[in-house]
């Protein structure tokens, strides 16, 4: 067999497809969730917490594997208070930075620890990094959808003031937003999205559809309902178009989302490199007046 | 006739051992444009945080149209100083005076025309119309700071508090964003608060100014605390205030309010 057929293999595809609906769904809701919170992760610049964040996940969800428990529930704890600890200690994003930098190593040390002891299918080991929709159980289901809703209640709820806090803190402060209670309620939020996906696309390409969706998006438009629809549509292309692409192979399926998030990505920023956004940057030209104080966010 | 739109009656702040000021009492009446200037660490912009309701006085009252300061007040627009905006933020000058509409409203918010109208309505007041579709990132420093005016005046307040809001623009952009914010005062009767270190862009248009420095404060008009007597006295060095052309220049004030000595520098170095 060519390698050529080892990832793209479409033979039988008919059934398998019925053999899978429960993972496309799954990466239905899972393409919406991202969708959305990808757009606050790249207004509030968080794209390396979430990394930090999934890489704790790993470390919970090994650690359940080793110890025979609920793997979901081990990755959901990892997440929870990885998201919770750089919430509390990193407002600032140097400060936030380094915590994340010092937790991220830790977090997958200790996974690599746990994984070595288990003496289990080395494909669990293996689907906690790379992913494994294709293994979405109904269990596993209802507990994705119970966990997605209240992650989008959670958002729908918070979203016109989280917003004005992540693009303006300083008036959202002084129009009396509680930007001080927003920030830990979205890392709370974040923690869950992440937990989610880590069961489907692993925890080394969490990014690819929790960053790279709205990074896209950003490229071609500003106007927020865009971006956020934008980012939505990118997302749920990337998960769905990479399990279906992946069903037939024996490859797990993040090559295939990556690959597909990041192609968008590319078409995105030949898209918004046409002239009349790039425009004369006359904000920075203004700010860098002699004499001028240097601002800094 | 209503009550007074600021109110700060007997109000001191101190943090520790630390006073920045006492016994500070200021009435602003509608329509009326008071500038605050004074050194650094002066205590201006944690008088804007009391009025905001961040900060509590540690004794004294603050009220806003006969209602004390609290947190979200909507009588209230505020102004911040001029700042770099990521020109990827998803958000364009009209998005920006929306959050100043319904931003701190929970729930998603669904557009509608009564809103957009709205929105329309002051971009064009300030003059912002014609890039009320671009992206705030995009915005040179004086076009940002006419959105911002919108995006302070969208819920109507009573109280446009301005935070240094003259801070890294040209001087055409200084006297232009001034002017607009003269003109809201004129237009619909809402009083400003004015805090900055750049004296004369707001020279033609300050009824009173409120000068703090060393603790102590001063208010009333130009004249009477820009002279050489008032600032020696609060600064208790020698320090001078010269008029020249409709300017009014700073010279001999102590090292440490060092925004101060910016302003003459570049006071003295106009044309």
């Amino acid at each position: 067999m060519t390698v050529w057929h080892r990832i793209f293999d479409f033979t039988d595809y008919g059934q398998l497809l019925s053999l899978v609906h429960n993972s496309i769904l799954a990466g239905l809701i899972l393409g919406v969730v991202g969708g959305l919170i990808s757009t606050f992760v790249m207004m509030r610049d968080l794209p390396f917490a979430v990394h930090g964040i999934s890489e704790l996940s790993f470390a919970g969800a090994s650690a359940a594997l080793l110890l025979g428990v609920n793997v979901v529930a081990g990755s959901l704890t990892g997440s929870l208070i990885a998201a919770l600890t750089i919430g509390a200690l990193g407002s600032r994003a140097r400060d936030r930075n380094s915590i994340i930098g010092v937790l991220m190593p830790f977090g997958l040390g200790l996974g690599v620890l746990f994984l070595s002891l288990y003496k289990g299918r080395s494909a669990n080991k293996f689907g906690l990094l790379t992913g494994q929709i294709v293994a979405v159980d109904t269990p596993q289901l209802s507990w994705l959808l119970g966990t997605s809703a209240f992650v989008l209640l959670g958002l729908a709820l918070i979203w016109r003031p989280l917003t004005f806090a992540s693009t303006d803190p300083e008036v959202a402060a002084a129009r009396g937003v509680p930007v001080d209670v927003l920030s830990p309620a979205f890392m709370l939020l974040l923690g869950l999205a992440v937990a989610m996906s880590i069961q489907i696309v692993g925890a080394l390409l969490v990014l690819s559809i929790m960053c790279t969706p709205a990074a896209a998006a950003m490229r071609v438009t500003a106007a927020p309902r865009l971006v956020t629809l934008l980012s939505v549509v990118f997302a749920v292309c990337s998960v769905v178009g990479g399990i279906l692409l992946s069903l037939g192979s024996s490859i797990p399926i993040s090559p295939y989302v990556t690959t597909i998030s990041f192609a968008i990505y590319l078409a995105c920023r030949l898209i918004g490199s046409r002239p009349n956004r790039r425009g004369p940057r006359r904000a920075v030209a203004v700010a860098a007046r002699p004499g001028a104080p240097v601002s800094s966010r | 006739m209503s009550s007074p739109t600021l109110k700060i009656h007997d109000a001191s702040l101190s943090f520790g051992a630390r006073r920045l000021w006492s016994h500070l009492n200021l009435l602003v009446e509608p329509g009326e444009f008071v500038a605050v200037l004074g050194a650094n660490g002066s205590g201006k912009t944690s008088l804007l945080r009391v009025i905001l309701g961040e900060q509590r006085l540690t004794s004294g009252t603050v009220a806003i149209a006969g209602r004390p300061a609290r947190r979200g007040s909507g009588e209230i627009g505020y102004v911040p100083q001029q700042r770099r905006v990521d020109p990827l933020t998803p958000l364009r000058a009209r998005d920006l005076v929306g959050l100043g509409l319904d931003g701190h409203r929970w729930g998603i918010g669904w557009p509608n025309p009564g809103r957009r109208r709205r929105i329309d309505a002051l971009l064009d007041r300030v003059g912002a119309a014609g890039y009320a579709d671009r992206p705030v990132g995009l915005l040179s420093g004086g076009e940002q700071q006419r959105v911002r005016i919108a995006q302070a005046l969208v819920a109507g307040p009573r109280l446009l508090l301005c935070d240094e809001p003259l801070l890294s623009l040209d001087p055409q952009s200084q006297s232009a964003t001034t002017a607009l914010v003269d003109q809201s005062r004129r237009t619909g009767d809402t009083a400003v608060l004015f805090v900055t270190h750049e004296i004369n862009p707001v020279l033609p248009y300050a009824d009173r100014v409120l000068y703090l420095a060393g603790g102590q404060f001063r208010a009333g008009t130009v004249d009477e605390v820009l002279n050489s007597s008032t600032l020696s006295e609060m600064y208790r060095t020698p320090v001078e205030v010269i008029r020249s052309h409709g300017r009014i220049l700073v010279a001999g004030l102590p090292e440490m309010s060092g925004h101060e000595g910016h302003e003459t520098n570049y006071a003295l170095g106009a044309p």
